[in-house]
Formats: C-alpha cells, structure tokens, sequence
C-alpha cells in the first residue's frame, strides 16, 4: 500500500467514524460538546500516556472515553446547579481540564516527551510508517485498523439502536414512557464521541476532529428531512470532504487536515448556496417570484378594498402604492406589469383598474377568510 | 519571593496577564449573560488564519499588524455564523462549531504554505494555541493596555444600551434605542478583547478567561455594575496569580495556570457565595428540615397570637394548641422544647404565648415559605 | 363611548408580515381609539404577538403603515411603553426591582448620561403604583411570576407614555395580581391613555376592554366589544370551535 494511499484511507474510514456520532450530536445541538470532549480528553491521554509511553495504545482509548464521559458529567453537573448557563458551563468545564492537561504535559515525567502538536493536530503523515504487524506480515497501518474498528463500532450503535436515536432527538419525554432510557443512550454517544475522537487524533489531532463531527453533518442537515437521510448524506459529505481535501492537499504540499476541514467548510458553503429549492440562491430566485406573486395579490386587493369608494381615485394611482405598499418605484411598476400580463389589472391613463378576473380573484382571495387558518 | 517580584520579565507578564484579565472579565460578563459563552472560543479559533494571511501579505511579525489579521477574521466569522443562523435552520452552535474548527482549518493550511517560504520563521503554532505570555515585551503590554483602555472606556460610553441588549433587546428597541448597533459594538469590542488574549493564554483558553471571572461574580453580587467590576477584578487577580506563580514554578506554563485559579476561583464562588452558593442552599434546607414538628407549633401559636395584636403576652390554652396539632405531637414536649430555645413561654398554668423571637422567627418562616413558591 | 373619526390613537393599514414567503399577517388594517381599553384576540398563531411587534417596529413587515396621533411612527421615542411576554425575558439576569423598572428610563437619556435621582424617583413611584414597593431591592430572579408582571408594567409605566402595548398581561399570573392590573389599567384609561393589549382569555373580554380586535392572520373585525364581539365573529375568527354561554361569554373548545 503506498503511502498515500493508506493516509488516504485513514483518513476516509477516520471521517466516516465522526460523521455518524456527529450527526446525532448537530441533532441534539451538542456541536460544542464535541469541541469540549476532544479538548478536554487531554489530561486523560496524558496520563495513559505516562503509564504506556505508547499514542497508541488501547489504554488511551480507554482513559479517552472516561475523560470524555467525566467531562460530560461535570458539564451536566454543572449547569444543573442553576447557577451557571450550559454554554458557560461547557466553556469552564474543557478549560479546566485542558489546562490541567497542558501543565500535565509540561511538568511529565522527565524524559518522557509527548508531542502535544501531534495530539492536537495530528500526524498523519507519519500513519503509513506505523504498521500492523501480525504473524510477521504487515497488514496495514494500525491507525487504519484502529479507525476501522471504531467506524464499525459507531455503525453497530446506528444500526441497532437506530429507533432508540431517533426517538431520543426528537422527544427525549416519550422516548422515556417507552421503557428504555434515554440517558444510557445518551451516554453510550458520548463515550463513543471520545473514542473517535482520541482515534481521530492520529488523523487530524484534537481540533479538527470537530470539524469532522460537525461540518458534513451541518450540511446533511441543510438537505435531508429524515434521520436516516441525514446520516446517509454526513457519511457521504464526509468522504467528499476528505477526497476533496486530501487532493488539494497533495497538490499544494499543504496540511492534509487542515486541507481537509477547509474542504468540509467549502462544502457547506457551496451546498447552503447554491442547492436546489434549499440553497440560498435558489431560494432568492423563488422568493422574488413569489414575491410578484404575492405582490399581484396583494394589489388586487387593494384595488377592490378602494373600488368604488370616494378614495379610489387616490388610491389606484401608481404612487399610492409606493406609499400604502411600500413598494419601490421601481417594484412597484415590475407589479404592475406583471399584474398586467397576468391580465389582473388593466392600466386606465393614471389610474389601475381591476379586470373582471382581477376583481374575482380579489373577492376570493377576501372571501376565502385567513390563508391558513390556525385552530 | 520579593526578589522575583522584581524581575522585570515577571512584571511585564504580569501586567499582561493582569491587563487580559481585567478586559476579558469584564466583556465575558455580557457574552455569558447573554448565553453567548462560546462565541470567544469560536473566535478565538477563527482568528488564526487572519493572523497568519495578515504575515503572508504584509511581512510583517509587528503585533498590532497581526491582530488586525485577527480581528478581521474573527469579524468575518461572526458575519458568516449570523448569515448561516439566520438564513438556515442550522441551530447556532452547530454553526459556531464549524467556525470554528473550519477556519482554524484553513489557518493551518496557510501555515503549512507558511512553513516553504525562506523568509518565514514560523511563529510556531504553540504560540497561537497556548500562548507565549514569557516572550511578551514591554511594548506589547503597552498596546494591550491601550486597547484595553479603549474598549473599556467604550463599556461605559455604552452602558445603558449594553445592560438593555443583554437584558431585554426588543424592550430597548422599543424605547428608541439602537440595539443593532449595541450588538455590533460587544462583538467588536469581544473581538478586540481575544485578540489581546491571544498572546498571553493562546486560542483554547481564551474562552474560560471570558467566561469563568464572570460566572465567579455573578455569584457574589445582583447587581450588573458590580458584577462586570468584580468579574474585571477577579480576572487580574487571576492573570497576576497565574504569572507569579508560573514563574515560581519551573516548567508550569503561564496560561493553563491561571485558567487553573480562575477555575478555582469559580468553584469556591459556587460553593461559597452567600444566597446563592451550594453551601449556603444545603444549611438551608437543614434549617428547615430541622425539628420539622416544631415549627407548625410555633407557627400555630403565632397564628393565635395574631388574633390578640394589642396582648402579645396573652395566652393560650395547651387544648387548644393540642386539637391544632396531629395526634402524634406531644404538645407539652414541644413546647417546652420551644421554651428551651426561647421561642415560646409559659404565660401560666396550661397558658403559652410566643416570645418576640417566636413572632420573628414565625415571620421570616413565612417569608421564606412566600420566596420558595416563587420558583 | 364612541370615538370620532381622528381620535385615533394609532392607525395600521394593509399591514403584512410574512417569514420566508408564509403570511402572519395579511393586509390588516385597525385603528386603535385614543383613551379605550383595546384587545387583541385570536387563536393560537394568529399573529397577535407580531401585530404588537410590527407596530412598534420590531420585526419587519413587507407592507404597510403605522400612524401615531396621525403621523407616521418612524423611530419611536417615548409614544408607546411596551410590556413584552413575560416569558420573553431571562429572569436571572442580576438586576434587582428598583434597578429593572430605571431601564424604562433609558430612551429619555442620551449616550454616557446615567440614570439619576429623577428616574429613580420615578422609578420607585412606578413600583409603587403596581404594589411592589416592598419589592424594590428585591433581585428580579426571585420574583413570582405575577410580581414579575407588575414588575414589567411598572417599567412601561415609567416612561409614561400616552399608549401603553401589553403582551398577554395576564397570562399565568394570581387572581390578585390579575385584579390590581386591571384595576391599574382602568385608572390609566380613565385618565385619558390608550391601552392595547393580547388577551389570550376569551371569557374576560367584555370585562377587562372597551374594544376588541379579533385576528386570525387577517383582521375579522373590529371595534366596540358590544358590536364585534359576537358569535359569528369569533366562529370565523376561531374556525368553528366557539362556544358562547350565557351572558355573552365565550369559549373556546380545544
């Protein structure tokens, strides 16, 4: 396997691995909780690492998921005191435990050296050279194999619990009455969130194991409607992140991670412009038709409130508009025009008249009562 | 000691420390009152590839040109959040997340650009995440106080309309005053506040410098004036401490040590304060958990003596007090035991009257029984 | 009590609210009439709330006008006090009684000047028109939920301001507290103030209001309590569920 490719690989099976807990973590707005996990996770790994002098080791996955799950606890412990907001809570909680870390890491046993900018950034550069070595044949990176088993471990808890999860997000109350416990759920993502995020950092480092979590999910978000869609199109914006990412990266001789979470980025941008009927171009481009639309609507209305009353003579004028609508000069005559080929209205020298049509749209349209009534 | 206290590094770091406190104290009490904790850690994050295109364009290492990097970027970040937050149905810290983790992203595709130039001599990424308070000069400390000072000064200028937009700002609206532009001046002046920051505890600690002098001093005070000046004073205190004490002890880095005492800090306040701290809320409810027989005994005695106000002496029959009292109460037991602690007194053969310190104590009783419904 | 035409407190026309192309509002027009007490009723989503806010200029509306006393509203300036939602506000924010109610002083100063002795006498004799004197070093967070809205009208009233918008005043507070706003706002109409207010209790209206304005999306009618306030009106207004009991009371099912 050339090196490339298996960086290549690590890092498709490291964003898949995030993309699923991250899906359910963007769902239950616990995107920051995700920062503050790899983050805080650090004092955790330290001391694994102390004891195993290993960044690979099995233990560090281990004291990764108490540490994650301690910091879940005391951010909950926390905010439930009253005293102090969740968004505080989650800033107090990873600083203090990242600080502890950091002067951890600092005051470490002597001779021990721990890299902390591997940690946080990650090596991935290094992953192809650390292989696994079974029965005297090389079968890969171990990073690969580490990441594969957390990527099955995380697809194993979307399959099965699937129901569970999707209950669970949308209405955590009922989800209870039915008999299985939201919170061990709850937990089992938050322990699963650490151990991807401690095998992520070989991949990306702490930090951008956020961007993996977050960003491909955000942009499901912008274009499914169900769970199960959602979670389809994170794994799916995940790997294009990544391929996307790791090509720039190569080409440029840049950070492939860094690459990586500027390609998640850019990928969200593109789909919440330009997708269609969700993005955001797309979405002006209707509006404003809608908006003509709705501003015919509007005018016939109007017409047929003022019609034969003293006031029409002032009010179908052009300008009233302008004034009683608030339209531009410029929309407004765009109306009127459009009202016009719509054969709504009829232009009689300074003054706007209704159609026949017009009128019976405009009798409709108030007889109709509200557009949508709310009982 | 006091050799060291007059080592001039220690005395520029710690007018550093103390200056970043003091700001970040103050402006973090309106982030977390207005539950916007995080944006400093989003910010912070998103200031890095501002900082480095700020280098790669103009050349140059001089501070003030790098925070203007920084604080452009950090700007545009909190244009983009708002634009995503408003326009999607993405919830704010999914998008506060991906600011986060993508632009920091990008900024470390632009170190790795960084890195291949011959004239570059890379600032080192350690510096921008946990600081480099130790090679703070002279020079900087002035320019942070200058910034400080400013933003301060503008705190004030602006108060009224500050206290309203953290308060209630659709109220401030509707009193003519421009809440729009109060927003954009706390995130600028936010903005400002990290970039000082980030010299002297990095871009991961910086949001508990925000956060947690703020958090500390709510506990202490009702008030909003004082809070924002108890949460600047801790915050210097705090920056000072963590120098001092980083320079006592060998390999102990400046920012996590101070993010440390600050954390202290903020659990002993928890703990501690009065009203609202743990401590005081647990003696409470021992207090009234306490004798729970006794205290309807002398509420039932004052309630009595209520009906006599001009005789407070005036006493009541045992017989009564017993058809008012569940069976299982030994009347006579309790109210000698009321007698022992100077809440009641016979008054004569059978005959019980409150004491002064009955009426009292029954009235704070009911007081507090008035203030616990309130929640 | 009729009003003449021009004694009109504030005058909405074709005014329309619409989020992402969905109407809240459609094309309503209503004048509030000067010195009456005013309600606002209407299922739930009706745009009752954003009526208020529209208004006063809080959220946008695609189309419309708003005068004031005649004119048109512009930036407001101390024509119109606001009691928002109670629930609209976060409660442990560290202010206490006296301080809350000196916010409604605010508009009338400029920038770097404090609040003096004036607003806050002015404040304190706020806090004492709606009983809460004993209240005022009292921290907001404390507060019950019926203090909480004397609390806000206290600020509203500081401003005294000759229109006075409520936004369910009523809603989750005592029967006391219920009875002195009431109280407090027959005096303020008394004394010549316009009052408009959501009212989400259809069984109080003819009790509490001199006018009534029932809204869902679009105006169904409004005017006197007497002559809007009828069964047809509010089987419209409240697509069908309507029960009337005797005496002219309504009531919703739902």
């Amino acid at each position: 396997m050339s090196a490339e490719l298996a960086m290549l690989a690590v890092a498709v099976v490291t964003a898949l691995a995030c993309a699923l807990p991250g899906t359910v973590l963007v769902l239950r707005r616990l995107a920051l909780v995700s920062d503050a996990i790899s983050h805080a996770i650090l004092p955790g790994i330290v001391l694994a690492f102390f004891l195993t002098h290993d960044l690979n080791s099995p233990l560090l996955l281990i004291a990764a998921a108490g540490t994650g799950l301690l910091t879940v606890v005391l951010i909950e412990t926390v905010s439930r005191s009253g005293l102090v907001g969740e968004d505080a809570a989650i800033g107090l909680v990873f600083s203090a435990l990242f600080s502890l870390g950091v002067i951890l890491v600092s005051r470490g046993a002597k001779g021990v050296h721990l890299d902390v900018d591997a940690v946080l950034l990650g090596q991935l550069a290094l992953v192809p050279f650390d292989e696994l070595v079974v029965a005297g044949h090389a079968v890969g990176p171990k990073a690969l194999w580490s990441m594969g088993v957390i990527l099955l471990a995380n697809l194993a808890l979307v399959v099965v619990a699937f129901k569970e999860l999707k209950l669970a997000i949308l209405d955590a109350p009922h989800a209870a009455m039915l008999g299985f416990s939201p919170a061990v759920l709850h937990y089992a993502v938050m322990a699963l969130t650490s151990v991807t995020a401690v095998g992520a950092f070989q991949a990306v480092g702490s930090i951008l194991v956020v961007a993996l979590m977050v960003a491909p999910p955000a942009t499901a978000y912008l274009v499914s409607r169900r769970f199960s869609a959602m979670l389809v199109a994170s794994a799916a914006f995940a790997v294009t992140a990544t391929l996307a990412g790791a090509a720039a990266a190569f080409a440029a001789d840049v950070s492939i991670a860094g690459a990586m979470a500027t390609a998640a980025g850019v990928q969200f941008a593109l789909v919440f412009l330009l997708a269609p009927r969700r993005g955001l171009l797309w979405q002006a481009r209707r509006r404003y038709r809608q908006r003509l639309e709705f501003a015919g609507r509007m005018l016939v209305v109007h017409l047929a409130h003022h019609e034969g009353r003293a006031e029409a003579a002032v009010e179908s004028r052009p300008d009233a508009l302008h004034r009683h609508l608030k339209w531009s000069h410029p929309f407004a005559q765009r109306v009127i025009r459009y009202a016009a080929a719509s054969r709504l209205v009829h232009v009689a020298g300074p003054l706007l008249e209704l159609t026949a049509e017009g009128r019976r749209l405009a009798h409709r349209l108030i007889a109709e009562g509200p557009p949508r009534p709310r009982v | 000691m006091l050799e060291l206290l007059r080592d001039h590094t220690l005395q520029v770091v710690a007018a550093g420390a103390g200056v970043l406190g003091l700001t970040a104290g103050a402006l973090g009490s309106f982030a977390v009152l207005r539950r916007q904790s995080l944006l400093g850690d989003a910010l912070s994050h998103a200031a890095l590839p501002g900082i480095v295109l700020a280098f790669l364009l103009t050349g140059s290492k001089a501070p003030l040109t790098l925070m203007l990097g920084a604080a452009a970027a950090g700007w545009l970040g909190t244009v983009a959040v708002g634009a995503v937050v408003r326009r999607s149905r993405l919830p704010y810290d999914s998008a506060l997340g991906m600011l986060l983790s993508v632009f920091f992203g990008f900024g470390l595709v632009l170190l790795t650009v960084l890195a291949k130039r011959p004239d570059a001599a890379q600032a080192g990424l350690k510096t921008f995440l946990f600081g480099q308070a130790a090679a703070l000069l002279r020079r900087d400390v002035a320019t942070m106080a200058v910034l400080a000072a400013i933003t301060l000064l503008l705190l004030l200028a602006a108060w009224k309309e500050l206290k309203l937009l953290a308060c209630d700002a659709p109220f401030g609206e509707s009193l003519g005053l421009a809440m729009g532009r109060a927003e954009a001046l706390l995130r600028v002046l936010l903005v400002v506040a990290i970039v000082i920051g980030l010299q002297t505890v990095g871009v991961v600690l910086m949001a508990a410098m925000l956060v947690a002098p703020a958090v500390a001093a709510r506990q202490w005070t009702g008030r909003l004036g004082p809070m924002v000046a108890l949460a600047g004073a801790l915050g210097a205190a705090g920056g000072v401490a963590g120098a001092v004490l980083s320079s006592m002890v060998p390999r102990l880095p400046t920012g996590p040590t101070v993010v440390l005492i600050l954390s202290v800090a903020v659990a002993t306040s928890l703990v501690l304060a009065p009203h609202r701290g743990l401590l005081w809320r647990w003696l409470r409810q021992r207090r009234t958990r306490r004798a729970p027989h006794l205290d309807p005994l002398l509420m039932h005695l004052y309630a009595l003596s209520l009906q006599h106000p001009d005789d407070p002496e005036h006493g009541h029959r045992l017989g009564v007090l017993r058809t008012m009292s569940p069976r299982e109460v030994d009347v006579p037991a309790a109210l000698e035991a009321l007698a022992a602690r100077g809440l009641a007194q016979r008054v004569g053969e059978g005959l019980w009257a409150p004491t002064w310190l009955g009426r009292r104590e029954a009235e704070k009783a009911l007081q507090r029984e008035e203030n616990a419904d309130v929640r | 009590m009729g009003a003449a035409e021009g004694d009109w407190a504030m005058e909405v026309e074709d005014l329309t609210v619409a989020y992402a192309d969905e109407p809240v509002l459609w094309d309503v027009d209503v004048k509030v009439p000067v010195g009456q007490r005013m309600a606002i009723v209407g299922p739930n989503g009706a745009g009752k709330s954003t009526l208020i806010k529209a208004i006063l200029g809080l959220v946008p509306a695609v189309a419309g006008e708003v005068r004031v006393f005649g004119r048109p509203r512009g930036r407001l300036g101390g024509q119109i006090a606001y009691v928002p939602q109670r629930s609209s506000l976060a409660w442990d924010f560290p202010t206490d009684v006296e301080d809350f109610v000196t916010m409604g002083t605010y508009g009338q100063l400029g920038w770097w000047r404090r609040p003096g002795q004036p607003q806050r006498e002015a404040a304190r004799r706020a806090v004492q028109e709606v009983g809460m004197q004993e209240f005022l070093t009292r921290p907001i967070a404390e507060l019950s939920g019926g203090q909480q809205q004397r609390v806000l009208l206290a600020r509203a009233l500081v401003q005294k301001a000759p229109i006075l918008v409520l936004d369910e005043p009523f809603q989750g507070v005592d029967a006391p507290t219920e009875r002195a706003i009431v109280a407090l706002l027959n005096q303020l109409a008394g004394e010549g103030k316009t009052i408009l207010a959501v009212h989400h209790d259809l069984q109080t209206v003819a009790e509490y209001f001199d006018w009534v304005a029932l809204l869902n999306i679009r105006l169904i009618a409004a005017g006197p309590v007497a002559e809007v306030f009828t069964e047809d009106n509010l089987r419209v207004t409240f697509g069908g569920r309507v029960g009337v009991l005797a005496g002219g009371r309504a009531v919703t099912g739902r």
